[in-house]
């Protein structure tokens, strides 16, 4: 710009500083200071914030201090003595990442005197360190190699025969990645990785001087408080730590940016490739919502992509008692077409219907509800957030107007008060709970209702819960009720707020309600459980803290009140205003990576995409005129109600792609009762998964790491997913990915959809969806991400909303009575059941049980606390029997006091488990999302597993077998 | 479908609006809310089920929605 090059200085080192490179590492943090500081750096000018280390200005202005122990991800540390610079009228060498600009400095970066400094100093480091670069892992890779170079590194006068470090014994206890420190220089990276970055603290010098070294707990690595984020890998500036695959295959050539296919924080990582092969996921530091972090799934379970256990092939079967045939994919679809047109035929178009999974792509989501719409001719589509997040859709689009969180992840850090209700970020939501953990150091307020005490309460480092209010199971909304009691009657409703933005009639009927004594903590204290003066002073800190942030998970949601909670939650956010700006909102953390995408997508039987009834005559015209083909104006059946009707034998063919309802979904036995009695169930999936054991025809799925698309996270938030191998479905030399199966079945059915690439799926998203209208693969491409509402107002998204007001125009407020569930416990089933997750897997676990992250979770366990196991002889490690009004399995047990007495916890990641035969039928009143949360037990020592999983075992063995597959993933001990 | 299963989801939905002072409006909200959320056989169902055999087991306000208000 010809501007730039006749002006100023000034505006020359303007121009510099706007050119941010993503790619570049600047050293030390950026400066979120607005004031301005000019500085002269050898012979270049800059202007920079303040507070900004005279390194990142050096790097801004073009100008490559040296350093080791310096990366922008970390705060100074000011250890290495490479960065050293020289200040004119400042004596000495102060090093640049720890020094701050200050107006009208000089620096100089390069003198003789810093040459000699700087090169002794890596004398020192060489001297040892093995001088193996030619056979190194990292060798082109490695910071200190390139340091070596930068200060012109000739000899190591000292001589090599010195005490030295280059025998230490390498820890390769981590399934992932290996420590060895032989090659460690202790800059100390990985040790303030495990602090600032992850917040785990798991990693710590010890000793001093020569005997200096990072230690992890008194073992090594996998057996230390180590999560396995990888945060101190990619920290770690030499080949001390580094991945194992590395090691195996040597240093990638070529790498693609992509998206996590793991929870709803959904990460940005760059797939670092060699060809075909994925060498390692690399968190990508301008991901939106990870910045550069990463946790044990994203970052090292991938695995399961080419593990062995995958079915490449389509398959059929007339009955689920034949052995699988193996056919083309041409034979396959025409198989499964013709059934579809036999059922539709015989029992009509609403005998049939179709689930997607959150695990899929939006373009996925929105051709599989398409197919069953436009030409199954039903509404019959559901989607697996039936079964999690259901009541958010619900709740928060008839309060607030939108089926969405409020805010970004990065919105956290101006959180001065955090209420995590149901949720457990540090184990389900691993990056994002690193991100609020930092906050949390800062020191803003932590407020954990919760019955079971997560990690978060008391047992991560620096952190501690002010207020822990451990209910009972189920009690969620008298909890509710009671806060909003407080603020209510103890006056610290935002009046301004709610008569601004709310509707005051709905405000003032239910300000009415909350402040009846009934509502008040002391009144509910013995049904909650909970002391109510720790009610109280919760909800006065809630109300008055600051800006105050709710986050919530399915510890909130999978009740027979989830939907009235949500709604709770959000009558709380708006009458202490708490709305509409940075650092407050209703957060949802959704489970999965496209739960918010899925249900966007309209897989929702009653919704088309864009949250927009079946009913409302304008979308229905709309999505009629685009499809050219008529629909039905009739909401469709939900998940529980299509395997109600299909256990009674009128619900007959179900496409089912990517979900795998016989292990995720409630009452297993009434779950696999509808799939026996169903004519046609046609699976999509990588695995021959539980629901895949009950199928009659079979599509093998693509990857996430095989196909192209969109993930939509819990903060609204639509990252690429890029194609980075062909699919592995490739019988007869042809892949496809996933909607290209659903489009192939289609095509038999007689649509053809039209796309030539995914991006053409989105294209139509796009014309069709007011909130996805600026939605496109290029500006994606462009933008790197995008948080809806994406429109012509907001052109590269939304990161906040609700701001000026609510979707729906004022705010309304909505009674919350709390009802008691009919689950309750008695003599025969005196303990509650509630149901969890854990770090190492995911979900049903048929991506994680496939992965090296058994190495941390191999089976699921029962928590049961001391006294009730006293009472009932149960020792750790003991076989426990757990039976409800459902059914009835064996696990282990171990003993906590995690968990309260009256109340046992598990998770459900190995099918073998079978902690779904135990839940029962009960379902939300909206939405009829099933009651996870709450089952009522009795347990007891046993000696053999149950009748259903000695069945289990027989069966699955028996349905692996006609797929030719070995028995490996039918093991249960 | 079981018309047991369609009760209890129905008299759920009857305890969200329990309190609500104007039951005119609570059983315009229990019906809306099967309307839109309901299959239309499901809906039938529990509306023959209310018509023929005096709906039995149902909370009278969500007697009185459906039969009042369902859409069938």
């Amino acid at each position: 710009m010809d501007d730039i090059k006749y002006s100023s200085t000034h505006h020359q080192h303007e121009h510099s500083r706007t050119n941010y490179d993503d790619q570049l590492d600047y050293g030390t943090p950026a400066s979120q200071s607005d004031a301005q500081v000019t500085l002269i750096i050898d012979d270049r000018e800059i202007t920079v914030p303040e507070g900004t280390s005279i390194m990142r200005a050096s790097i801004m202005a073009g100008i490559n201090v040296p350093k080791l122990c310096a990366t922008d991800s970390l705060e100074p540390f000011g250890s290495c003595r490479l960065c050293l610079v020289e200040i004119e009228g400042r004596r000495g060498y102060p090093a640049s990442c720890t020094t701050p600009v200050a107006e009208g400095l000089k620096v100089h970066t390069q003198s003789p005197k810093l040459a000699d400094i700087r090169r002794g100093t890596m004398e020192l480091y060489i001297s040892d360190h093995p001088l193996d670069c030619l056979t190194c892992a990292t060798n082109g890779d490695c910071e200190l190699q390139d340091m070596a170079g930068a200060v012109g590194l000739r000899e190591v006068r000292y001589g090599y025969e010195g005490e030295n470090h280059l025998k230490a014994e390498k820890d390769e206890s981590n399934p992932y990645f290996t420590f060895d420190p032989s090659k460690c220089i202790v800059c100390s990276r990985c040790v303030r990785a495990c602090e600032e970055t992850q917040g785990t603290f798991a990693l710590t010098i010890s000793g001093r001087g020569f005997e200096s070294k990072v230690a992890s707990g008194i073992n090594n690595f996998l057996d230390s408080e180590c999560v396995s984020c990888g945060a101190c890998v990619q920290a770690c500036p030499t080949a001390t730590l580094i991945e194992k695959t590395v090691i195996d295959h040597g240093v990638p050539e070529h790498s693609v940016t992509t998206t996590c296919a793991y929870c709803g924080v959904g990460c940005s990582f760059d797939a670092e490739m060699k060809g075909e092969e994925v060498i390692r996921m690399v968190p990508n530091k301008n991901g939106g919502a990870n910045h550069g972090h990463s946790c044990v799934k994203g970052r090292f379970a991938w695995g399961y992509a080419t593990h062995q256990d995958r079915i490449t092939t389509p398959m059929i079967r007339k009955s689920i008692h034949d052995e699988w045939r193996v056919v083309s994919w041409g034979e396959a679809i025409e198989y499964a077409a013709s059934e579809i047109k036999r059922i539709s035929a015989k029992y009509g178009k609403d005998a049939m219907g179709g689930i997607t999974s959150s695990r899929c792509t939006n373009e996925e989501v929105y051709v599989t509800q398409k197919l069953v719409r436009a030409v199954f001719g039903t509404n019959n589509v559901d989607t697996c957030a039936r079964v999690c997040h259901s009541p958010t859709g619900y709740g928060l689009k008839q309060t607030i107007g939108e089926s969405a969180g409020t805010q970004t992840f990065d919105s956290v850090m101006k959180s001065d008060v955090i209420m995590i209700i149901g949720a457990n970020p540090t184990d389900g939501h691993p990056v994002f709970a690193s991100q609020m953990k930092r906050r949390l150091r800062e020191g803003a307020k932590l407020i954990i209702a919760d019955p079971r005490e997560i990690d978060l309460v008391d047992n991560s480092p620096h952190i501690r819960a002010d207020y822990h209010l451990n209910l009972r199971p189920g009690t969620n909304v008298a909890l509710i009720s009671a806060l909003a009691h407080v603020v209510v009657t103890e006056g610290l409703v935002k009046e301004d707020f709610v008569r601004e933005r709310c509707e005051w009639d709905s405000f003032v009927l239910w300000r009415d309600f909350v402040a009846k004594p009934e509502n008040s903590p002391e009144a509910l204290a013995d049904e909650l459980g909970v002391n109510p003066e720790l009610i109280r002073e919760a909800a006065r800190l809630f109300a008055t803290g600051g800006n105050a942030a709710i986050y919530y998970g399915l510890g909130v949601t999978e009740h027979s009140q989830g939907s009235t909670t949500v709604m709770g939650i959000a009558n709380l956010a708006m009458a202490t205003g708490n709305v509409g700006r940075e650092g407050v909102g209703i957060n949802p953390l959704r489970g999965q990576n496209n739960v918010q995408g899925s249900c966007d997508m309209g897989s929702m039987p009653h919704e088309y995409p864009g949250y927009r009834h079946v009913s409302d005559p304008a979308a229905k015209a709309l999505f009629e005129a685009a499809w050219g083909r008529p629909l039905s104006d009739e909401p469709g059946l939900r998940i529980p109600n299509m395997l109600d009707l299909a256990g009674e034998g009128r619900f007959k063919a179900l496409y089912c792609v990517g979900e795998d309802i016989a292990q995720s979904d409630p009452n297993t036995q009434h779950v696999t009762h509808a799939l026996e009695s169903m004519e046609c169930v046609i699976v999509q999936d990588l695995f021959l998964n539980e629901t895949a054991m009950f199928a009659h025809v079979f599509f093998p799925g693509a990857s996430f790491l095989e196909k192209s698309g969109t993930f939509t996270n819990a903060e609204r938030r639509i990252s690429p997913v890029r194609r980075v191998m062909t699919p592995k479905n490739n019988v007869g030399g042809q892949g496809y990915e996933d909607w290209e199966i659903t489009a192939m079945l289609s095509k038999a059915l007689g649509y053809e959809m039209h796309y030539k690439h995914t991006s053409d799926i989105m294209d139509e998203i796009a014309a069709l969806t007011p909130t996805f209208k600026g939605v496109s693969f290029k500006k994606l491409d462009e933008l790197g991400s995008i948080q809806w509402p994406c429109n012509d107002e907001y052109p590269t998204g939304t990161p906040t909303m609700h701001i000026d007001g609510f979707v729906r125009g004022k705010g309304k407020f909505f009674i919350t009575q709390y009802v008691p569930t009919t689950e309750k416990v008695n003599a025969k089933y005196p303990l509650i059941l509630t149901t969890g997750r854990i770090l190492s897997q995911y979900n049903v676990g048929a991506q994680t049980r496939r992965t090296k992250n058994v190495a941390w979770h191999h089976e699921d366990v029962v928590e049961i606390h001391p006294h009730d196991a006293q009472e009932r002889g149960i020792k750790e490690g003991d076989w426990i029997g757990i039976v409800s009004r459902a059914g009835e399995t064996v696990l282990r047990a171990t003993l906590t006091e995690r968990v309260q007495p009256g109340i046992i916890y598990t998770t459900f990641h190995h099918p073998q488990s079978g902690a779904n035969v135990i839940t029962t039928d009960n379902s939300d009143w909206a939405t009829n999302c099933p009651e996870f949360k709450v089952t009522a037990v009795q347990v007891t020592r046993v000696n053999q597993l149950s009748d259903w999983q000695l069945h289990y075992k027989t069966f699955s063995e028996a349905q692996l077998a006609f797929a030719g597959r070995d028995l490996e993933a039918a093991k249960i001990d | 479908m079981d018309i047991q299963r369609l009760i209890s989801m129905a008299n759920q939905i009857g305890d969200f609006y329990e309190s609500y002072p104007d039951q005119n409006q609570a059983q315009q909200g229990i019906a809306e809310h099967i309307n839109r959320f309901w299959a239309l056989a499901m809906r039938q169902q529990i509306a023959h089920y209310v018509s023929e055999q005096a709906g039995t087991g149902l909370h009278v306000q969500v007697q009185k929605a459906i039969a009042m208000h369902l859409k069938v």
